[in-house]
């Protein structure tokens, strides 16, 4: 076997590179770009039908992509697939297991199509002790909970202690603490040197746990970088809330020297600050100025600021509205009267998306336009206008300006 | 169920070094790849009780009780007429296969004549019937369960997959077979045996029939079987469509069956066989290019 050389460490473990591909008439992938970084764990966010689980079939070759170009380990999947493959580990959003058959035996099956040899008991039964399902081993897997299903898809997934792990919805189906458990183990499965792929509707699970965020809608990456990165480059100025018993107070504020913007609603007043260290002298001009103030709090703005931000620009949905079936597009944005984040599922079923319906409290660019329910996409070609910064000082007025003029 | 422990953290995976993974590269055909396709397929039929009972049944019914009961009835029930009558219709069988015949009565002679001439349909059926029943739903089943998503992402070969699946659908038909043939050899010999001057059965045409020429029939259909179970959106459909090929293919199969048992040149047996077993290679080499991966996700346009 020609053994894959080791790619330097800067080198992306994964690359897409303008890379599409259709499912009849509908396009799955559109020209999608993005990179792994080694050893991180990168997240692909993104509402069904974005094309994430198209995504990782390619990376690892099972999909080979119309077009573009597909490096994994720096090798060819689709012709290298031998050689990419065995060092993948996945778990698709279905645990894709064996009714039939028992726990052990699915995960000998594994074991042995991923070239295993010797006795695998111990090593079969480490791994679904790692994962809480070693007193279930044996029984079939017919009989197993979902979140049983989905532990033992896990356990599948690192037995051949794969480099890199491809992870669709991996909580889906757990209770909260085996949610935890899990991410927690993702983490430690960085630390051992191993590379994660992860992609997830749960915003808050991704918050703080990624490395790494891919945005995905419509089979295209909007945007892609650190969290921190990402967040720096929409909100670049610190945020503070301020409330007070008479709100018209604080509207002084839109001029002090420092405040980058200013917006007021029933709520009290949202600023951005040119820095953070001006606020006590903020707040002591407000009290001394006889301002009663009920509410001072410095907001950092969290993954899904930042991902609600960024589907509202990018003209999708906020409110969570899309069904669960493939390839869907992006929906009208704007809010309606059922825009309380309810959706309706393949089932029929009526639930509470992932954030839905919740409005992005910072909001940043429709408070510069004005209070719209409907945010001007920032471009109309094919070019994302995320990258890079999308938002200038410059851009904002302009975008003012007109908007006053309607 | 406990909750996940990582308390117990990687240190549980790292495993003896016997069970890291040798990394064989999946370009070249890996036999052991196959074979492990094939066991978990297997060991999933033997745990699906509905599926092996009816075989285990079909097989009682086509190699014992339906041989034993007529036989029984030849050899047992005495001179009357529906034997006189079957023992003057041997009449129409070749020469050759008359002057096998053995037996001085007409009973012995009729059940030795039915026992070794006539019961070839027996051999042929119940083979095709479980093994097209098994490679119908075999591909297109990993689809609708969802697992063709974890085959689709493993290092295994189309071809070791579509080979796993030819001899995991081949071995319950042709092993059902083998010991149903066995039990019928017994069944006769003891029913037509003393009848006919002794044990006689299996005779060579018949060896050669089940050896040599059964095989690359079963085969030939299977291949043809998988190429569709690859394709079609259901297992119901796979079940009717398999039906469209197994049935020319099992008129065929009989036909040379009995050619071949009723024929006088054996060696027309071996190149009819070597011509099923050419026909047969040449069937699953194509075979394979219809499991792609996009098929097993369900993809494919």
């Amino acid at each position: 076997m020609r053994a894959a050389p080791p790619l330097p460490d800067a080198t992306p473990l994964v690359a897409l590179d303008a890379v599409s591909h259709r499912f009849g008439d509908t396009l799955a992938l559109a020209s999608l770009s993005f990179e792994v970084p080694q050893n991180r764990i990168t997240v692909l966010l993104g509402p069904n039908g974005a094309g994430k689980t198209t995504a990782f079939r390619a990376i690892t070759g099972a999909l080979v992509p119309a077009e573009g170009t597909v490096s994994t380990f720096g090798l060819d999947p689709d012709r290298e697939g031998h050689l990419v493959r065995p060092r993948c580990g996945v778990v698709s959003a279905n645990p894709a297991l064996y009714d039939r058959l028992s726990g052990y035996d699915n995960l000998a099956y594994s074991a042995e199509l991923y070239g295993m040899t010797g006795s695998l008991r111990p090593t079969i039964t480490a791994a679904a002790q790692r994962f809480g399902i070693a007193d279930a081993l044996d029984d079939s897997v017919g009989g197993y909970s979902t979140g049983m299903k989905t532990r033992l898809a896990l356990a599948r997934s690192i037995l051949h202690r794969p480099e890199l792990l491809l992870f669709d919805e991996p909580t889906s189906g757990l209770d909260p603490e085996s949610s935890h458990a899990v991410l927690e183990l993702i983490r430690e499965m960085t630390a051992e040197g191993r590379t994660v792929v992860m992609c997830t509707h749960l915003l808050s699970e991704a918050e703080g746990l990624a490395d790494h965020v891919v945005m995905m809608e419509g089979g295209t990456a909007l945007i892609a970088g650190t969290p921190d990165d990402l967040t720096r480059q929409f909100w670049p100025n610190p945020i503070v809330r301020l409330a007070a018993e008479d709100g018209e107070v604080l509207d002084r504020l839109s001029n002090w020297p420092g405040v980058a913007a200013y917006r007021r609603d029933p709520a009290g007043a949202r600023l951005e600050l040119d820095d953070l260290s001006r606020l006590p002298d903020l707040v002591a001009a407000l009290v001394a100025d006889g301002a009663r103030l009920t509410r001072v709090e410095p907001h950092t703005p969290t993954l899904e600021d930042l991902y609600f931000t960024i589907r509202r620009q990018a003209g999708g949905s906020t409110a969570g509205r899309g069904r669960n079936g493939d390839h869907n597009g992006p929906t009208t944005p704007g809010a309606g009267p059922d825009d309380a984040g309810e959706e309706t599922d393949g089932d029929g079923h009526r639930g509470r998306s992932p954030g839905g319906g919740r409005r992005n409290m910072l909001e940043p660019v429709a408070a510069r336009w004005g209070a719209t329910t409907e945010t001007p996409p920032l471009w109309a070609g094919e070019q994302s206008p995320l990258e890079p910064a999308p938002a200038t000082a410059e851009s904002i007025a302009a975008l003012e300006a007109g908007e006053a003029q309607r | 169920m406990s909750a996940l422990d990582p308390s117990i953290g990687s240190g549980a995976l790292r495993a003896p070094q016997t069970t890291a993974p040798t990394r064989t590269p999946a370009s070249k055909f890996d036999s052991h790849r196959m074979w492990v396709v094939a066991r978990t397929e297997l060991r999933q039929l033997l745990l699906s009780k509905d599926y092996w009972m009816p075989m285990v049944a079909l097989g009682a019914i086509f190699f014992m009780i339906l041989p034993a009961f007529l036989l029984l009835v030849i050899t047992r029930v005495g001179d009357i007429s529906m034997v006189q009558q079957a023992s003057q219709a041997l009449s129409v069988l070749p020469e050759a296969a008359q002057s096998r015949i053995q037996g001085t009565t007409p009973q012995a002679r009729t059940s030795y004549a039915l026992a070794v001439y006539l019961f070839a349909p027996i051999a042929i059926v119940v083979p095709l019937t479980i093994s097209t029943a098994v490679g119908a739903a075999s591909l297109v089943g990993e689809r609708e369960r969802g697992t063709g998503e974890f085959l689709a992402h493993s290092p295994a070969s189309v071809r070791e997959i579509y080979l796993g699946k030819i001899l995991a659908s081949f071995v319950p038909g042709y092993l059902t077979t083998v010991i149903g043939f066995g039990t019928y050899s017994l069944v006769v010999n003891l029913i037509v045996g003393p009848e006919a001057g002794g044990w006689f059965f299996p005779t060579t045409e018949w060896l050669i029939m089940m050896l040599w020429i059964l095989p690359p029939f079963l085969l030939l259909t299977l291949s043809l079987v998988l190429r569709l179970s690859a394709r079609v959106r259901s297992t119901a459909a796979a079940q009717q469509a398999s039906g469209l090929i197994t049935l020319p293919l099992i008129a065929v199969a009989y036909g040379q069956a009995s050619g071949t048992l009723m024929g006088a040149n054996t060696s027309t047996a071996w190149i009819l066989g070597a011509a099923a077993w050419a026909l047969a290679t040449v069937s699953l080499f194509r075979g394979v290019r219809s499991v792609t991966r996009n098929r097993l996700l369900g993809v494919a346009q």
